[in-house]
C-alpha cells in the first residue's frame, strides 16, 4: 500500500466524521496558537523596548533618587528628596565627570493646561535646556528652551505634538507666542501659572511606555519652584560621549554624588546610577521569562490536546475493529494498519496545527494593530522557528498520542476482528 | 501438485490451563478447480478450518501445504501478502465498509496489492456480477443481496486461486441467495476454485463436493450426486 494512498484513505475518514474531527483537533488548535502569539507578543515587546531605547538616544546613564538593588526596581509610590539641582551641577563639572556631553535633570508631575476655554490634563516634564542634547527629537514649530531661559526661570513651554493638538487644531492657531496657564494637578486653586508657548516637538509616539506627544516641556526651576513647590529633582540624564566610557562615567557619577552627599561607603548611597541600555536589557530580560512561562503554558494545552487525541484514536480504533480485521482479511499487514491509524493521528495533529498557526498569526496581526493604535512602535513579528515549531510539536504530538491506538490496532486479531460486532 | 493439501492437521486453543481441542487430524486435498463445501453445525471446527485454510491462523499440529508449498515456512507478513493474492473472501455479513462507495470497497484489496490499473479491474470485477449500475452507491443505499454481489466482487479483484465463502446466503433472502449462489457455481464453471462454509444441506448441494465436519473430525468426504444449479433471478442481473 503506497503512501499516497494511505493519504487518501485517512483524509476520507476525517472527512466523514467532520465534527469530531475539529473537535478533536480543537486542543492542538488552541495550543499552537497560544505558542505563535506569546511568541510574536514576546518579539514585539522586546523589540518595542530596543526602539524605546534608541529613540531616547543611546549612551545614556540615568539617576535617580533613591537606594536600589542593582537588579530590582525602584521602590513605588516613595517620593525621594535626595537628588536636587547642585548635584546635577556638580555633575556637570568636566574635571570631575569628564565623558559627559550633556547633563539633564527633570523633574515631572500631573498638569492641568488651560488656554481658552479648552482644558486638557496631561504630565509635564520640568527640565533644562541639556533636554535637547540628551534625548532624540526634532521640533515640529519654533524652538526649545535655551540654557538662558532654562537659567532664568522664563515662563515658556514647549509642547508635545499631542498637547498641540488637542488645545490649537480646532481654532487653526498658531501655537506659537500663544499664553496657556499650567498649574499641578494637585491644587485646586485657580489660574495656575501662564506659560508661552515658543515650540511643538514632532511626534514621536512612547517611550518607556509614555506617551512623549502627551506630554508638555518647561523650564526645570518654573516646574520646580512655580507649580509643584519643591527643590529636588526626579531624574538625570547623563549623554556620554562615546559606548566605551561608560563604564568609567557611571564610576565617576557614583563618586561625584557621594562626595555631594557624603556618604562613605556604597551600602548608604541615597541614589542609583543605570545604563539605560542595561535597563532595557533587564526589561527584555523579564519579557524572556514571561514568554518563557506562558509557551509553558501554552505546551500543556499541547499536552491535554494530545490526551484528546489518544482518546478518539482509541475510540476510533475500537469502532473500527470490525474494518481492521476486513482490511487483515484482504492483505494488510500489521504494518499497513499501524501506519494507517498513525498517519491518521498525525494528519489530524498537523491539521490542528495548521488552523493554530493561521489563528495564531491572525490574531498576532490584529494585537499588533491594536499596539500601533495605541500609539506604541510595536512591530508584527511572527518568526519563521515558531512556526517551524508549531509544526514540529504537532507532528510530534500524532506520533506520541497516535503510537499506541496504530499499535493496538495492528495487534487486533484478523478473526476476532472480523467477528466483533 | 494439488492446491490445497491438509495432512494431520490439528488445533487447540488454551485457555489459561484450559486446552480445547476444535480440529483433531483432519486430511483431505482439494484440487484447482473444485468446488466444495464444508458442512457441520456449530461449534463442530468448521469456521476455524476456513481461517486455517485462508491463512487467517496457523494449525497447532500437522502440515498446510498450498501449491506445493508448506505454509509453516511463511511469516505473517507474506501470508498476508498470500491471502491479497490467492485468497478472496465472502463473509455471512457482507463486511463492506460504511460511508464508502461500491467501487470504493471493491478496490479496498486493491489498495494493499501491486497491480496496476486498479479503476479498471474494480470496474471489471463489479461487472462481472451485475453491479456496474451503483458503482458510486454508498454501501448503505443497496439492498442485502446487492451487497453480497458487491462483497464477491471484492473477493474476485485480485484474481485469486480460491474464494472463500462463509454462510454467504446466511443474511439474505431466498431469491438474493439463489443469484448469490448461481454467481458463485458460474465462477466455478470459469474455473475458479470455491470453497464454502455452511450448515444448510441446500446450500453446500450447490457444491460438487461436501466434507462433514463434526467436532473437529471429518465424518465423511464425498461427491455431490444431485447436485442443485441455481438460477440467476432475471430482474436481479441484467
Amino acid at each position: 500500500m503506497n503512501s499516497f494512498s494511505v493519504i487518501k484513505l485517512v483524509i476520507k475518514n476525517l472527512r466523514a466524521r467532520k465534527g469530531r474531527t475539529l473537535l478533536t483537533i480543537l486542543g492542538i488548535t488552541i495550543g499552537v496558537a497560544g505558542v505563535i502569539i506569546i511568541i510574536s507578543l514576546g518579539a514585539g515587546a522586546q523589540s518595542l523596548i530596543l526602539g524605546q531605547v534608541t529613540k531616547l538616544g543611546s549612551n545614556l546613564i540615568y539617576v535617580n533618587p533613591g537606594k536600589t538593588a542593582e537588579s530590582g526596581a525602584p521602590i513605588p509610590g516613595l517620593i525621594i528628596t535626595s537628588l536636587v539641582n547642585s548635584d546635577a551641577n556638580a555633575l556637570r563639572d568636566l574635571n570631575r565627570v569628564p565623558y559627559a556631553t550633556a547633563v539633564n535633570a527633570s523633574t515631572q508631575g500631573a498638569a492641568n493646561v488651560t488656554w481658552g476655554n479648552k482644558s486638557v490634563d496631561t504630565n509635564f516634564l520640568g527640565t533644562d535646556s541639556e533636554y535637547s542634547k540628551t534625548i532624540n527629537f526634532t521640533m515640529k514649530l519654533g524652538q526649545f528652551f535655551s540654557a538662558a531661559e532654562d537659567i532664568g526661570g522664563a515662563n515658556v513651554v514647549v509642547l508635545g505634538s499631542a498637547i498641540s493638538e488637542k488645545l490649537f487644531s480646532d481654532s487653526g492657531v498658531n501655537p506659537l507666542g500663544q499664553v496657556i496657564k499650567v498649574k499641578s494637578a494637585l491644587q485646586d486653586k485657580a489660574g495656575g501659572v501662564p506659560l508661552r508657548v515658543i515650540g511643538v516637538i514632532e511626534s514621536r509616539g512612547s517611550s518607556f511606555f509614555q506617551n512623549q506627544d502627551d506630554l508638555i516641556f518647561i523650564p526645570l526651576v518654573v516646574g520646580q519652584q512655580q507649580i509643584l513647590g519643591i527643590h529636588h529633582l526626579q531624574s538625570i540624564y547623563i549623554k556620554v560621549d562615546d559606548a566605551a566610557n561608560m563604564d568609567a562615567t557611571i564610576a565617576s557619577v557614583n563618586t561625584v554624588l557621594k562626595q555631594q552627599h557624603r556618604i562613605q561607603n556604597d551600602i548608604n548611597n541615597d541614589f542609583t546610577v543605570r545604563n539605560l541600555a542595561d535597563a532595557a536589557d533587564l526589561l527584555s530580560t523579564i519579557t524572556d521569562a514571561l514568554s518563557l512561562f506562558l509557551v509553558a503554558m501554552a505546551a500543556i494545552s499541547l499536552v491535554v490536546g494530545g490526551i484528546g487525541i489518544l482518546n478518539i484514536m482509541v475510540a476510533t480504533v475500537a469502532e473500527r475493529t470490525r474494518e481492521i480485521g476486513l482490511r487483515k482479511a484482504v492483505g494488510a499487514t500489521k504494518k499497513a494498519i499501524r501506519n494507517q491509524f498513525l498517519l491518521e493521528a498525525v494528519l489530524l495533529t498537523s491539521l490542528g496545527g495548521f488552523i493554530g498557526i493561521i489563528i495564531g498569526v491572525v490574531v498576532s496581526y490584529l494585537i499588533s494593530l491594536l499596539m500601533k493604535n495605541l500609539g506604541y512602535d510595536w512591530e508584527f513579528i511572527v518568526s519563521l522557528i515558531s512556526i517551524v515549531l508549531s509544526v514540529g510539536v504537532s507532528v510530534f504530538t500524532g506520533i506520541a498520542f497516535g503510537l499506541f491506538p496504530a499499535i493496538k490496532a495492528a495487534k487486533l486479531d484478523p478473526i476476532d476482528a472480523l467477528r466483533y460486532e | 501438485m494439488n492446491l490445497i493439501n491438509i495432512k494431520n492437521l490439528k488445533k487447540e486453543y488454551t485457555t489459561g490451563d484450559v486446552i480445547t481441542p476444535v480440529l483433531n487430524d483432519i486430511n483431505f486435498k482439494i484440487d484447482k478447480g473444485e468446488f466444495v463445501a464444508i458442512m457441520g453445525p456449530s461449534g463442530s471446527g468448521k469456521s476455524t478450518l476456513m481461517h486455517i485454510l485462508s491463512f487467517l491462523e496457523r494449525g497447532t499440529d500437522g502440515v498446510y501445504e498450498f501449491k506445493g508449498q508448506d505454509i509453516k515456512d511463511f511469516d505473517d507478513n507474506y501470508l498476508a501478502e498470500l491471502r491479497n493474492k490467492e485468497i478472496g473472501f465472502v463473509f455471512q455479513s457482507f463486511n463492506l465498509l460504511p460511508r464508502t462507495t461500491v467501487l470504493d470497497n471493491v478496490k479496498l484489496p486493491l489498495t494493499y496489492s501491486k497491480l496496476k490499473n486498479q479503476e479498471a479491474l474494480a470496474k471489471k470485477s463489479l461487472e462481472s456480477v451485475g453491479m456496474s449500475h451503483r458503482l458510486n452507491y454508498y454501501t448503505n443505499q443497496i439492498s442485502g443481496g446487492e451487497k453480497q454481489r458487491v462483497a464477491i466482487a471484492r473477493a474476485l479483484v485480485c484474481d485469486p486461486a480460491v474464494i472463500f465463502a462463509d454462510e454467504p446466503t446466511g443474511n439474505l433472502d431466498s431469491k438474493s441467495g439463489n443469484t448469490v449462489m448461481f454467481l458463485l457455481q458460474q465462477l466455478n464453471d470459469q474455473g475458479r476454485t470455491i470453497i464454502l462454509v455452511t450448515h444448510e444441506t441446500d446450500t453446500a448441494n450447490h457444491a460438487k463436493r461436501i466434507i462433514r465436519i463434526k467436532d473437529g473430525n471429518i465424518l465423511s468426504d464425498e461427491q455431490v450426486k444431485k447436485r442443485t444449479i441455481a438460477e440467476a433471478d432475471k430482474d436481479l442481473i441484467k
